[in-house]
């Protein structure tokens, strides 16, 4: 494990290190600057319409055609879109850990048919099946985080199944089965813990594919619905006015296009750095 | 022997493909069912009469079983039933409109994702951690990271509104120059998946034992290349293109929005957001079936050239 911190270290000094702070730092941001500026999220302004970006002005980001601050809705967007791929990853992690553990451990004939289940459900187009949910009920950001999660745990399961395959074997497990540790007691306390180094690094990969998902669906208009609004929103209303106002489509594009950048870059150099020999590929 | 093999495998693997289909279509169908409201609940309350008149002509009335056994009959026979917002129309006359063309711009942006993947996989791979491959992969790397939503808006604003050379719009264009923007849009991502997997399996074979011995033997690195690493290199792509077709479908969905295209994207957009539930329920299992076949081919493709799989 030691082993393990300091290469995550050396490779957070790389590309991983940088991407978190502008990470933490364009979400502190996103949570803090709606309540130093002066306009709201909502409130139009038809006098103020598709204003451009200027630094002397109160628009940082300008407005959009219904004069609404871009500054604010653009933060707003960025809060909406973190929270969503959050709470979409950790349910696609409740999911993934404990399918992946089940099959894991238990091995043989389930771990086969378990397995079978998730090649199936891979060939399927998991999306489509999201947009028939949000057409036919009431669209809540509940329903988002419960959608996107439990399109999300395929990838999660299949490495944790194989985590706890070759954890299973370890001396350690096989002297608490033979001092007699019940099997639950076994997962809880000497699995999973063991578990936590992969998790998270698939977990920072999970984000990124959550953050697309909500975004796709924002942008058809069956995601976040107005005027909450979420990058995908957003650049979906910059596409309809990108003729006469540029900004109103780069600034949202921009910054989501940021913050995937940000988490992949996060994800491939923690990954890097637990599993060595993805890094020489 | 060996062709029976190929032929049981196939068909096995046919089979094993129907309960999937079919989970697919009861799991949507159900969805579609459970739904809160019905679809003809508008902000206008009809007299119950006509209500109930309405949901006889669709058959809402009889019990769900009754409905789906209707329905799964009508689907075996290549019927989706009424369009609820087009009443004039079927659900599988619309689709037989739309498909076509979405056919041909996922298969041309397919074809061109293939074969820039390969040839930037291929050259970032011989030229391994200097500038070129660096170039490469970083370009890789955004093309994985920025959706394709993205990415079309801005294709647009430079090449069709500033610089003026190309339609940005299916309306706004004719001929060829139309497919220009969309089907770029459409392939990029897949160019950036293709090319780190051919880079990465590309490296994994120019590292081999055959391949230093055909160096060894004088050969020069383009035949070598050429004759020797291109196929093994392959392999692993062959199982991406699952992944890819069902890439390319969602992000058709997109893309017609974007570009104003008149196919099955924007059909299957326009019914959603309409909430035309027999149209979108049609076209999922449309979607669902298409990715579910052409997986299957593309394992029969897989076992076809590499026997070990086969025997499995």
């Amino acid at each position: 494990m030691n082993a393990v911190r300091s290469s995550v270290l050396r490779q957070a000094r790389r590309g991983g290190a940088p991407s978190g702070a502008i990470l933490l730092l364009l979400a502190l941001v996103a949570i803090i600057a709606p309540f130093a500026s002066p306009y709201s999220f909502h409130a139009t302004d038809f006098d103020a319409r598709l204003v451009a970006p200027a630094l002397g002005s109160q628009h940082y980001f300008g407005t959009d055609d219904l004069g609404r601050d871009l500054f604010v809705r653009t933060m707003m967007g960025v809060r909406i879109t973190l929270l969503v791929a959050l709470v979409a990853s950790l349910v696609s992690l409740v999911i993934g850990v404990v399918y992946g553990t089940v099959a894991g451990f238990l091995g043989g004939r389930v771990d086969a048919l378990m397995m079978r289940v998730v090649d199936a459900l891979y060939a399927l187009p998991f999306i489509f099946f999201v947009i028939l949910l949000m057409v036919t009920f009431e669209r809540s950001l509940l329903l988002m985080f419960v959608a996107i999660g439990a399109i999300n745990w395929l990838d999660m399961a299949r490495i944790v199944r194989g985590q706890t395959l070759a954890l299973k074997e370890r001396e350690y497990v096989e002297a608490a089965r033979l001092i007699g540790v019940p099997t639950r007691r076994i997962i809880l306390r000497h699995i999973t813990p063991n578990l936590l180094g992969v998790v998270v690094v698939y977990l920072t990969l999970a984000v990124p594919q959550a953050i697309l998902i909500e975004s796709f669906l924002s942008f058809l208009g069956l995601g976040v619905q107005e005027p909450r609004t979420s990058l995908g929103a957003l650049v979906n209303g910059g596409v309809a006015h990108m003729e006469q106002a540029p900004w109103v489509l780069l600034i949202p594009a921009g910054m989501l296009a940021l913050i995937l950048l940000a988490f992949n870059f996060l994800g491939d150099g923690l990954r890097d750095a637990l599993d060595p020999r993805a890094a020489r590929r | 022997m060996h062709r029976t093999g190929a032929i049981s495998f196939a068909l096995m693997r046919l089979l094993s493909a129907m309960p999937t289909l079919f989970s697919v279509i009861v799991v949507a169908f159900l969805m579609v069912h459970a739904a809160p409201g019905g679809p003809f609940d508008d902000e206008r309350r009809l007299p119950p009469e006509i209500e109930h008149n309405i949901a006889a002509s669709y058959h809402l009335d009889e019990p769900l079983p009754a409905q789906f056994w209707r329905y799964f009959s009508g689907l075996l026979s290549g019927d989706l039933g009424p369009s609820y917002r087009y009443p004039d129309y079927r659900v599988a006359e619309l689709i037989g409109d739309a498909l076509p063309l979405s056919m041909r711009l996922g298969a041309v942006a397919m074809l061109l994702a293939l074969v820039l993947g390969v040839s930037g996989g291929t050259a970032a791979a011989l030229h391994r951690d200097r500038l070129t491959d660096r170039l490469l992969t970083g370009v890789a790397m955004s093309g994985i990271s920025v959706p394709v939503f993205v990415i079309a808006p801005l294709l647009a604003l430079l090449f069709a509104v500033h610089l003026g050379w190309l339609p940005a719009s299916w309306t706004g264009g004719s001929g060829l120059s139309r497919y220009v923007l969309p089907v770029i849009a459409l392939a990029l991502p897949q160019i950036a998946y293709v090319l780190r997997l051919t880079r990465a399996s590309m490296l994994e074979v120019l590292g081999s034992d055959f391949i230093r011995t055909a160096r060894a033997q004088g050969l020069c690195r383009a035949s070598i290349v050429r004759h020797h690493a291109l196929k093994p290199a392959m392999l692993p792509l062959v199982s991406y293109l699952g992944p890819a077709i069902a890439g390319i479908l969602t992000g058709s969905v997109v893309i017609e929005q974007i570009f104003g295209i008149p196919g099955l994207g924007q059909l299957f957009v326009r019914g959603a957001l309409n909430r035309d539930y027999t149209l979108v329920l049609g076209i999922v299992i449309v979607f669902a079936t298409l990715v579910i076949l052409l997986n299957l081919l593309v394992d029969l493709l897989y076992g076809w050239l590499d026997p070990r799989i086969r025997r499995q």
